[in-house]
């Protein structure tokens, strides 16, 4: 049972990181857009996520259960050494959400708008900025839960090249998916080059971003080379991820674009997939060589079990009508604008 | 402001920000619902009007409960750690479950709030209504997780640890259906009122009359039906808490000697230093037949709990007080208006009625956040009853005062837009909602 609540933990920080991370991106590409194409962006934008916008975000919320029901010691040690980076992407969450509603329901349709606008779009940098960080802090081996001052304790827990880097890296994986997304979204030619060029530029940063947080792991003596290239799992998920993603530009070259969003995701997965499995069942790597693990830091068998029903039964409940809602709004009717009635 | 107080705070002005936009998110839908019945039924287009003006609203507060949900799934660690090691395990079983019901409400919402037009009507109405029931449910779980801190139920607790787990003995503590249920209809009431006040106050504005009436009817019967029978849940729920947390009931009605045929406080000030309450009205007896249900029966004063566990008697009281005072007056207005419907129907088109509904306009949610203080408050200095002090549990990151106040500015920034966000959307009822097509 124990596996089954792992696995679902591990699905759910993976749809997170896909369908909240497009979700993001969506933000990022706002930021980076020109102000011209920024109105064209956002209507794009709100058909594409507008009805699963909330659903998105739900699967943080079910790691987050997961973790403090099944994995009370982890998610407090994470708690205290990363509050404030955990505090910066709340405030993210909170920022993001609402400015997202606001912006379309707003009675009014004025100034208000830029506002809303900006906070939107400077929190869907920022919040996974931070998850990144924190995502790179929890294996980082500078949690020190024994530490005697605050800059220790608080601060250099999440305050290092590596984290920062990570959280780098999440940006603009956010905004690859989004681009790669939106391509398939609109019909209109000079867009769709758009998105395009929007998903090349974030390939690339995804690239340099990638290479930075090896160089800070190499500088700060985290053995992350090891956990990507130290496994045949490892080495055989970088490497389909590297032919996909070359598959990927060709199609998109050629204008083939359904194979697009699946391989996106593929190579996001295989990411995910590598720098977890070989430091498994560790999630997080204290100072000093101490971890926290999936398997010896969980909840009592009674409390795990009683949860792998709960995520087991919800699941029946969630998916059908999810995959429904996601399949309803896939085909639009004509004319159809996005915009909530 | 010293570290534990500024968690105490921040987790209490958290909850109490949350508390107002999952009552809203969660009652809102059945009075869309039923609007969007009769439209369906009638096909008057007033009442499609109403639905969907209802919707924007929803969409907005459900925005905001969602963010301010997740915010506080995140808290429970980042300011009580400690308690979230041993609880979690334990209480987490209604938050598993809740994390599906809210999920549901998502996708329900998704399909709401986009499928006009695009679905069978009544499927599409359906999706409403599972919005509301799944959020129902969510809102009856977190409490069901909040009883469990009042009344610790589910494992044992050994030499300082928690042993023998049931997750599910849990979830259904002593306290979870009393609670849920006075939770529940506490959120009817106060949406209710607090919709029906807004409606009622532009009939008397002249603006849009119909649209406002027929929506200012829907809330009110909700209001005023969940005010009139809150006060038998009250009951439920002071009997109780008067054999499960003694301490919180002495506090509630400033009770501070230990006596037979008690009598119960209205109003006035409680005087900890002499152990007595100054200028209160007192109804010899009440408090015996409140707590136990006879006239005679003896009620557990203060005197009879150590003074390290004695909750804070002011602001129980006082809470207690004004929720209870809230109560009445919404019964009040709630009778006149069962009493305007039946026999009197001329009084609903006069304007006393209506400016009375609202003058009441916040009394619910006053009601509401004044009860989640009774409860919090008089659960001190325990965070699980009995077991665990809310000291003990507190983060050790120095300097959450900072945080306190980061949180503060955020939440009200965040209140002043939502209310800018609905008085802009009443005022272009006539032009948005208020149409025929």
């Amino acid at each position: 049972m124990l596996y089954v609540v792992i696995t679902y933990l591990w699905a759910s920080i993976l749809l997170y990181l896909l369908l909240g991370g497009a979700d993001f991106g969506a933000g990022i590409i706002e930021l980076f857009t020109s102000q011209k194409n920024k109105q064209v962006t956002r209507k794009t934008l709100y058909s594409a996520i507008g009805p699963i916008w909330e659903a998105n975000h739900m699967w943080l919320i079910i790691a987050i259960v997961i973790l403090f029901v099944g994995f009370p010691v982890i998610y407090s040690t994470m708690s205290v050494n990363l509050h404030i980076p955990l505090t910066a992407m709340l405030i993210g969450i909170i920022a993001r959400g609402t400015a997202f509603t606001f912006r379309h329901y707003d009675a009014v349709v004025d100034d208000m708008q830029h506002l809303y606008n900006t906070i939107f779009a400077v929190s869907s940098f920022t919040t996974p900025l931070f998850l990144g960080i924190i995502a790179g802090s929890a294996v980082s081996g500078h949690i020190d839960p024994q530490a005697g001052s605050f800059l220790d304790a608080y601060i250099f827990s999440w305050l290092h090249w590596f984290s920062v880097t990570v959280g780098l890296f999440t940006v603009s994986i956010c905004g690859f998916l989004a681009s790669v997304y939106l391509i398939g979204e609109t019909n209109v030619e000079h867009e769709r080059l758009r998105f395009a060029h929007k998903a090349q530029f974030f390939n690339i940063a995804a690239v340099v971003c990638g290479a930075l947080v090896f160089a800070a792991a190499w500088f700060e003596h985290i053995p992350l080379f090891d956990w990507v290239f130290g496994s045949w799992t490892g080495r055989i998920a970088i490497l389909s991820a590297t032919l996909s993603l070359i598959w990927m530009w060709t199609l998109l070259y050629q204008g083939k674009i359904s194979l697009l969003r699946p391989l996106a995701g593929f190579q996001v997965t295989m990411i995910l997939l590598t720098t977890t499995f070989r430091h498994f069942p560790n999630i997080v790597i204290l100072k000093g060589g101490g971890y926290l693990s999936l398997t010896e830091h969980a909840g009592q068998e009674k409390t795990i079990e009683a949860l792998a029903w709960a995520l087991l039964l919800g699941s029946i409940l969630i998916l059908p009508a999810l995959f429904y809602l996601i399949y309803s709004f896939q085909k639009k009717p004509i004319g159809y604008e996005g915009q909530a009635h | 402001m010293n570290d534990f107080i500024a968690a105490r705070s921040q987790m209490a002005l958290s909850l109490g920000f949350h508390i107002i936009f999952s009552c809203i998110g969660m009652v809102m839908p059945f009075f869309m619902a039923v609007a969007h019945y009769y439209y369906l039924k009638t096909g008057q287009i007033v009442y499609k009007n109403v639905t969907k003006a209802w919707s924007k609203g929803v969409a907005i507060f459900f925005a905001t409960g969602a963010v301010s949900g997740t915010v506080l799934s995140f808290e429970l660690g980042l300011l009580w750690p400690e308690f979230m090691k041993h609880a979690g395990p334990i209480f987490g079983m209604p938050f598993s479950l809740e994390g599906t019901a809210f999920f549901i409400e998502a996708i329900a919402l998704g399909f709401f709030l986009y499928g006009w037009d695009r679905f069978n009507p009544w499927f599409h109405w359906f999706t409403g209504v599972v919005v509301g029931v799944s959020g129902l449910a969510s809102g009856i779980l977190v409490v069901a997780a909040n009883a469990w801190m009042n009344s610790p139920a589910g494992f044992e607790y050994l030499n300082g640890q928690y042993l023998h787990i049931d997750p599910i003995a849990a979830m259904f503590n002593e306290a979870w259906f009393s609670q849920a249920l006075h939770m529940t209809i506490a959120a009817f009431a106060a949406t209710g009122f607090a919709v029906a006040g807004v409606h009622a106050l532009m009939i008397l504005r002249g603006n849009n009359v119909l649209f406002h009436t027929k929506s200012f009817t829907i809330a009110a019967v909700f209001g005023c039906a969940a005010a009139l029978v809150q006060p038998l849940s009250g009951d439920i729920s002071a009997k109780d808490v008067a054999i499960r947390q003694p301490a919180k009931l002495a506090a509630m009605e400033a009770h501070f000697h230990t006596e037979k045929s008690a009598s119960l406080i209205v109003g006035g000030i409680p005087n900890e230093a002499e152990k007595k309450v100054d200028f209160a009205i007192k109804l010899p007896g009440f408090l015996s037949f409140l707590a136990h249900g006879d006239f005679k029966a003896e009620v557990t004063g203060l005197d009879r709990i150590p003074e390290e566990n004695h909750p804070p008697v002011a602001v129980t009281h006082y809470a207690f007080q004004i929720m209870v005072g809230m109560g009445m007056a919404m019964m009040l207005v709630s009778a006149l208006y069962f009493v305007a419907s039946w026999k009197k129907r001329k009084w609903l088109r006069e304007p006393w009625l209506l400016k009375l509904f609202a003058l009441a306009t916040p009394l619910g949610f006053i009601a509401v956040e004044a009860g989640w203080t009774v409860t919090e408050v008089g659960r001190q200095p325990w965070i699980i009853y009995g077991v665990m002090r809310t000291a003990d549990a507190v983060t050790p990151m120095p300097g959450i005062a900072y945080s306190f106040y980061l949180f503060t500015a955020i939440y009200a920034s965040l209140a002043a837009f939502v209310v800018f966000m609905l008085y802009r959307q009443i005022r272009m009822v006539g032009r948005l909602y208020d149409v025929r097509d």
